[in-house]
């Protein structure tokens, strides 16, 4: 009966040429999602509206969330859509043959966006928006504490910003793993990429749970600075808070994404719904106040409202940078380890040093010594310090230890995570301690 | 008596321990086994354990979470302890406002309890602004460790003050009476006999405070403090992935230590028998307060009522707030979220009753049973059956969650749905989340009872369920209100498996849908409604059955004085 259904309806498309009908369609759709309320519900009205046969259900679960259970419940599949921001998240559904292929063909949207593939070539999931990474700030915070506001990454680490800044950290939100990996794919490389995080890291308020947790930081005030995702920040200033956002150079714009669910109960409403996502009508809904998400169809850019940003015309947004997707996929797990053992669970070891070392400067500053300027570099190069090298990091072997999954009894990984990790703990802490030690050194011969 | 329980304990121990097996014990079982298995070969092994304490970090988060649990404890005890003392020791019209609002903190959602302490006790919070504003400093009520101490000891109170407050008021006057016949008054009258009969009710509530704050995953993770156990676990199994064994090698070690803490309260209260046989008059005798006193017992409950309900007061004021950003006060104010609120989905507020009430209804029948099979009965290994299910407050939502998925989402309902998502696995997730809270109640009521009363009802030839109902239960009514009400007003406001186990919006409790809003900056206002919602709720429904616990207690001192 399925297999006549199947060929009714392919029959139906060739013979009329027609596109799907709603009656083709069937009555229902399940999409897990991890979006807010705000995108959902008006994308839900849209869509029933569209197809008044279809009742769509959006079933919000976090993104990690989202995959475990659409791993678990597999054998009986009962979701059509999943739909998140993160594209690694998709990564991971396809590997575990969880999603399938559906090429859906819009008009008028490119293959690429700056570097980045806007769908998965082998057509398992397709982008339906884009996304830069940059900073917020709450003006009244900044105008309380008589802080400029900050326009590029290096501005972060500036002694003035100590405390002042919050960002999510790599391994709970996939689209921070991207400004992550962004930093660490801009042309100073590995190494000049991790300094530059931890001279910002030293200035961190709080690595935040959730990636949502960065805006709602900043919009309450909690933190004044805020490393996210363009939409975030353009929402948060359209639903009225006294904040701003900026995108810095070398910010890379990604897609977010949609894909079918393998064995969808409902492929063929699963299919329209993809299309209208990416179609004209889909990709205006994206331009709401609060949903201020950059639509991937340069036309639909024709109605956004005064100053809006449009990474296909502004040559400032994701230009700087080539974003190597290969690279970011190979080390991913790595990369959040190492961001978690350093920064995450050391914050308070490495804002001790940092402070110390902002002190020391500024009497360096006032009264110059070269001993004691000797201490502060080095205490610095304690501090960029990152215990696995790049060549390390491009290791299969060496990144396999933290792909824990083994798909067969019989796999083997070699070395244990916790093991690894373990040794980097030991490592960071011992460094960050020397530096505040040596920064304590210096501050004396200065005082 | 048989030695080894009678026909119908044993019949009772199997249901139960047929439950606890296959809703408890099978799900979690399916998840930790990783904790033993050696990622680099694939077999069963203790390498994991080894790593943990080995890790620096670890052993800290071990540490930091040993020292914020006990400290809690003290915190709590001092919140609580006065508050218990006015409520049973005078007639205090202040108690009534204790009763009804002690509970209360117990019922602040997620994230928006979250969203609210930050602006009322944030580093620029309300509170702070204000301080620096006219005396130019800041106090860090919310930074850190310490922080983690103020809001757990806020949170939790509730769970020693109910205990206690059941306690007090279960300890027959006639002991009292007795003592006071014999010379003693005053604080000796107390430590040599209020406070040991009390002693059940206290152990059962602080250990409570103490392993739910042990195992507590939200507070810790709202303040962004990562380095205790309960985040690490968290963090590890939700970022490195499910197939990371750390996280599990933590959920055990956090299961081993909470039931090494019931032990050690059980080893306390060994050999020592609590129960009163004559029921000469519940609770203690209360006496006027002068005038000093009342002024004096008013001023700390009104304190203690003004920081402990402070978040609400804070979340009121953002359901009604259009912009609050950096200062004191909101910008304005405005119904705008109450409307949005109450047009969306109104299924979530009638979900959220049938889930907490079953999950109740169904905690305080277990915990009633175990209770009484763990005090009554004489089967050999009666105790597994507490441990056991006390090992739920251990056992992260999430893991949980997944368990289930694990193990029930290939069975099928007739109408085609998976049974794992089916609602009425999530009240039985819930209960189960639950049952500790409730069983620490009834066992600690059941303490109490002593049992020739029981034994002379048989004498008198009634059954062992006529007893049961006639005398047993009845005596207990305090310790099973105490339990029947964490279990509602937490499950009620429960997340973290009810975001993994629900598989469609319209089964959804409030819970879900303040999450929902809450991950959005325009949803703040009307996810704060939504929670203030869900406190009314709670506080209604609480306030139902303790009317009725009343009505039945009062209906039932007018048949025993018709008797």
């Amino acid at each position: 009966m399925n297999v006549k259904n199947v060929i009714a309806s392919t029959l139906a498309s060739v013979v009329f040429f027609a596109p799907l009908s709603a009656k083709e369609l069937e009555n229902k759709l399940v999409v897990i999602t991890s979006f807010p309320k705000d995108l959902t519900k008006s994308f839900k009205k849209a869509f029933e509206k569209k197809y008044p046969n279809v009742k769509v259900e959006m079933l919000k679960k976090k993104t990690t969330a989202g995959i475990k259970y659409i791993q678990e419940t597999k054998k009986n599949n009962k979701a059509d859509i999943y739909w998140v921001s993160a594209p690694d998240a998709f990564e991971v559904l396809k590997d575990d043959d969880l999603l399938q292929v559906y090429k859906s063909v819009t008009k008028g949207i490119p293959e690429t966006i700056g570097s980045y593939p806007l769908s998965d070539p082998d057509g398992f999931y397709s982008g339906v928006a884009a996304a830069g990474y940059g900073i917020m700030w709450n003006n009244r915070y900044l105008k309380a504490k008589k802080l400029p506001a900050p326009q590029q990454w290096k501005d972060l680490s500036k002694a003035i910003y100590y405390r002042h800044i919050g960002m999510s950290a790599p391994s709970r939100s996939g689209t921070t793993h991207l400004t992550v990996e962004t930093m660490l794919q801009s042309d100073e490389g590995w190494k000049g990429g991790w300094r530059n995080i931890k001279r910002m890291a030293g200035n961190f308020k709080t690595v935040t749970e959730r990636s949502f947790g960065v805006p709602d930081g900043v919009n309450t005030g909690s933190f004044g600075i805020g490393i996210v995702i363009d939409f975030f920040g353009l929402s948060s200033k359209a639903s009225g808070f006294p904040v701003d956002f900026t995108y810095p150079r070398y910010t890379a714009v990604v897609p977010a994404n949609v894909g079918i669910i393998a064995n969808a109960p409902h492929v063929n409403t699963a299919r329209a719904f993809v299309d209208f996502l990416r179609s004209s009508e889909g990709q205006s809904i994206l331009l709401e106040p609060k949903i201020s998400r950059l639509p991937i169809n340069p036309d639909a850019y024709k109605n956004a409202p005064a100053n809006f940003p449009n990474p296909f015309k502004d040559s400032s947004i994701g230009q700087d940078i080539n974003f190597d997707v290969k690279l970011s996929k190979s080390r991913y797990n790595l990369v959040n380890a190492l961001f978690d053992v350093m920064i995450t669970y050391r914050l308070a070891d490495l804002n001790e040093a940092t402070k110390a070392l902002q002190e020391a400067e500024k009497l360096l500053a006032s009264n110059g010594n070269d001993k004691a300027k000797k201490l502060i570099a080095d205490a610095w190069l304690l501090i960029d310090k990152t215990p696995v090298s790049e060549e390390l990091a491009l290791n299969d072997d060496f990144t396999a230890i933290f792909k824990t999954k083994r798909k067969k009894r019989t796999d083997k990984v070699f070395g244990r995570q916790a093991q690894v990790e373990e040794k980097w703990d030991r490592e960071v802490k011992d460094n960050y301690q020397q530096a505040k030690t040596l920064a304590n050194l210096a501050i004396d011969i200065l005082n | 008596m048989a030695k080894n329980g009678t026909l119908g304990e044993k019949g009772l121990f199997l249901i139960i321990a047929l439950f606890l097996l296959v809703f408890l014990v099978g799900p979690v079982v399916q998840v930790f086994y990783v904790a033993f298995i050696d990622v680099s070969t694939g077999n069963l092994s203790l390498i994991n354990f080894v790593d943990f304490f080995n890790t620096s970090l670890f052993m800290e988060s071990f540490y930091n979470s040993f020292y914020v649990a006990s400290m809690s404890v003290v915190v709590a005890s001092i919140i609580a302890l006065p508050l218990a003392y006015y409520t049973s020791r005078f007639d205090f019209k202040g108690s009534v406002i204790i009763q009804s609002l002690g509970f209360i903190p117990l019922i602040m959602p997620p994230f928006v309890g979250a969203v609210a302490m930050q602006l009322f006790f944030g580093e620029n919070g309300s509170v702070n602004l204000f301080l620096e504003d006219t005396l130019g400093f800041k106090i860090p009520f919310m930074d850190g460790l310490n922080g983690v101490i103020f809001v757990q000891s806020i949170h939790y109170f509730p769970f020693i003050l109910l205990n206690l407050s059941a306690a007090l008021n279960n300890i027959d006057r006639s002991m009292e009476e007795s003592a006071q016949n014999l010379g003693s008054s005053g604080f000796g009258l107390f430590r040599k006999i209020v406070f040991p009969l009390a002693m059940p009710g206290y152990i059962a509530g602080a250990v409570l405070v103490f392993i739910k704050v042990f195992d507590d995953l939200g507070t810790p993770l709202l303040l962004n403090v990562n380095n205790m156990l309960a985040p690490q676990a968290y963090l590890r199994i939700s970022s490195i992935g499910i197939d990371d064994p750390m996280g599990y090698v933590i959920a055990v070690v956090l299961v081993v230590f909470s039931l090494g803490a019931l032990g050690i309260a059980g080893w306390a209260l060994k050999g020592k028998d609590y129960s009163t046989t004559q029921k000469g008059g519940g609770g203690l005798n209360k006496r006027k307060m002068t005038t000093i006193e009342a002024i004096g017992a008013y001023s700390i409950v009104i304190f203690t009522l003004l920081i402990v309900l402070s978040p609400h007061f804070a979340l009121t004021l953002l359901s009604f707030a259009t912009i609050w950003s950096y200062s004191i006060f909101p910008d304005a104010y405005t119904t705008a979220h109450y409307a949005e609120v109450f047009t969306e989905t109104p299924e979530f507020i009638t979900n959220t009753l049938i889930y907490a009430s079953g999950a109740a209804i169904l905690d305080i029948i277990l915990g009633v049973s175990i209770a009484y099979l763990v005090i009554r009965s004489k089967i050999k290994i009666r105790k597994t059956l507490d441990y056991v299910a006390m090992s739920a407050l251990a056992v992260p939502g999430l893991v949980l969650a997944i368990g289930y998925l694990r193990t029930f989402s290939d069975v099928e309902l007739p109408n085609g749905q998976m049974l794992a998502s089916w609602w009425l696995m999530l009240v039985i997730a819930l209960a189960v989340r639950r049952l500790p809270y409730a069983l620490r109640a009834c066992t600690a009521a059941m303490q109490q009872v002593s049992v020739s009363l029981e034994e002379a009802s048989e004498n008198l030839g009634a059954s062992k369920f006529k007893t049961m109902r006639k005398i047993t239960i009845p005596l207990m009514a305090g310790g099973i209100l105490a339990g029947f009400v964490t279990s509602f007003a937490t499950a009620a406001v429960e997340l973290s498996a009810t975001i993994m186990l629900i598989s469609s919006e319209s089964d959804a409790p409030l819970a879900y849908g303040i999450y929902i809003f809450m991950q959005s900056a325009s949803g703040r206002g009307a996810g704060a409604a939504l929670g203030i919602i869900a406190v009314v709720i709670v506080a209604l429904g609480t306030y139902i059955s303790y009317r009725f616990m009343e009505n039945s207690r009062k209906q039932r001192e007018v048949e025993s004085k018709d008797e």
